[in-house]
């Protein structure tokens, strides 16, 4: 158990008087990419948020062997987990690189404009754009930008919330390809939620499904994709 | 020709006065899109404690200074005690409790300082700088113009030079995000309203060293209505915007006024305000201000 990055269990969040979640339990190892899966209000934005401390939430979330429930947003991100939510969140009135220092406001080390240069160095594009505001961009772009915000914080935990939504087809697979290299090159854990399962289920390690706030199956990715019922349901037979 | 030239030169100082009071305005409604009602009693009480301490011997300048700090601080005292507990979303409570502040700052200060009008001292050179035929523009209102062309700047830079004033851009363009990159909102919050107490200061202070001004409790009662409306104009989320609505609304009391004999003195206020229809019909986000559009 020690070797786990983040382990949720019993969790339960609200809205209000509205119990979203009724006790999930999940984990996630270092280095993995874990996908959650679920029909539309099967609470997996909610999970997320409830991880990021955004929501009212009992139960326990422990990340590198440290309780992080009722920590405030602020601490969290600083304990090493970012969160891109879901359509991008991006800040449209400043411009991308302002985005991205926003990314890197929890830190105060000498290497910000170093990470500055390799995110540019990843997407090219950004780069051009610097100058813009970020409401200027287009929605791949704004993903990119999103998940760059995200990295800038130096994350050990990545958090994306349905980074397909609204996406084309092929921009959804250049994105998806980007997150399986950024894994196998920096090591960067990752816990994806999308309704998009063909593509998450395809470069995840494990995934687990959720419906109705209760994980219902969970398992090796490969394995999901093959399961008749999980077929049934988000595969379209 | 020179009656018209005295009117803009008129223009320029109560303009100019306006717009400080109004950048205050924005710059609390940038981070939250909530008017701040109690910013020019905090601006007239920052003012009577200059005022003070200029009794008390301090210097006149350093006396501004200190009270700009003072009501900065005072000001984030406010902002932790009444404000933050609150749903920053929902707009009623904060508009009431903003109000109260207004009624309670009044009173305070009444009672310390009482209803005579006091003469405030100087603070720019007096006399005329420039006369061209009968019109005569002073050194006050060049002062009060350049003083409040020195404060956007410095305002401008610590917006986008700055790591606590990138963060309130963000705060003001998205909440959510902002908490997801590690900003602390209160704080930064908190920030926002020390920044606008002392720019008002500064303001209420110009305004009350007018040569033909007096300091009382209610000086700023009008000024706030004016300023409030210059914000309006020039888009309640552009601090340049402020300027520009502060001129606009220095240019129609004083102007206007003067030429449209229908409209008595008393009526300025008005009129101010029916340009403020006029404009934000045909721009409804001011001369400056961001368009908002919402996702439906």
């Amino acid at each position: 158990m020690t070797n786990t990055l983040l382990e949720v269990d019993e969790l339960t969040a609200t809205y209000g008087q509205i119990e979203v979640l009724h006790g999930i339990k999940f984990h996630v190892q270092p280095n993995e990419i874990v996908v959650i899966l679920g029909a539309n209000g099967a609470g997996k934005t909610t999970t997320l948020r409830a991880i990021s401390g955004m929501v009212g939430t009992t139960g326990s979330i422990a990340f590198n062997g440290d309780s992080i429930i009722d920590l405030e947003p602020d601490y969290i991100v600083r304990k090493g987990i970012a969160h891109v939510p879901q359509g991008r969140g991006t800040f449209p009135e400043l411009t991308v690189e302002e985005n991205l220092r926003v990314g890197a406001f929890i830190r105060s080390d000498n290497e910000i404009k170093a990470d500055l240069d390799s995110c540019y160095e990843t997407y090219p594009v950004l780069y051009e754009r610097r100058m813009q505001s970020a409401g200027s961009l287009s929605g791949g772009e704004q993903q990119m930008l999103a998940v760059s915000r995200a990295l800038m914080s130096k994350p050990e935990l990545l958090l994306l919330d349905e980074p397909s939504l609204g996406l084309a087809p092929q921009i959804v697979e250049g994105l998806f390809e980007r997150f399986k290299k950024m894994n196998q090159e920096l090591g960067t854990t990752m816990l994806i939620v999308e309704q998009n399962a063909q593509i998450a289920l395809a470069m995840a390690d494990r995934g687990y499904v959720l419906e109705s706030g209760e994980i219902a199956v969970e398992g090796e990715a490969n394995l999901l994709v093959n399961d008749d019922a999980i077929r049934k349901a988000y595969l379209g037979g | 020709m020179d009656l018209f030239l005295q009117r803009l030169f008129d223009a320029l100082t109560n303009g100019s006065t306006y717009a400080l009071i109004a950048v205050a305005m924005v710059l609390i409604f940038k981070a939250t899109t909530l008017i701040n009602f109690a910013q020019g009693e905090q601006a007239m009480l920052g003012a009577f404690i200059v005022l003070q301490l200029w009794k008390w011997g301090i210097p006149m300048w350093g006396a501004v200074v200190i009270g700009m700090i003072f009501s900065g601080i005072l000001a984030a005292c406010l902002e932790r005690t009444f404000i933050r507990k609150f749903d920053p979303a929902d707009h009623l409570p904060l508009v009431i409790i903003t109000l109260g502040l207004f009624l309670v700052i009044n009173a305070v200060a009444a009672i310390i300082w009482r209803f005579d009008p006091l003469s405030f001292p100087q603070l720019f050179p007096s006399g005329k700088a420039v006369t061209i035929g009968n019109a005569r523009l002073s050194w006050y209102s060049i002062f009060a113009f350049g003083s409040c062309l020195l404060v956007l700047f410095i305002l401008q830079t610590l917006l986008t030079k700055t790591k606590i004033g990138l963060a309130f851009r963000a705060v003001s363009s998205n909440l959510e995000s902002s908490r997801l990159c590690g900003i602390k909102i209160g704080q930064t919050l908190q920030f926002g309203w020390a920044l606008a107490a002392a720019a008002g200061t500064l303001g209420a202070s110009i305004y009350a060293a007018n040569p033909v001004l007096q300091i009382e409790p209610t000086i700023m009662l009008r000024a706030l209505i004016f300023s409030i409306t210059a914000a309006a104009l020039g888009g309640l989320d552009s601090l340049w915007g402020a300027l520009l609505g502060g001129l606009t609304i220095g240019f129609v009391q004083s102007v206007v006024v003067q030429y449209i004999p229908f409209i008595p003195n008393e009526m300025t206020l008005a009129a101010a305000v029916v340009v403020l229809l006029i404009v934000l019909t045909f721009r409804p986000s001011g001369f400056l201000g961001t368009k908002t559009v919402e996702m439906v």
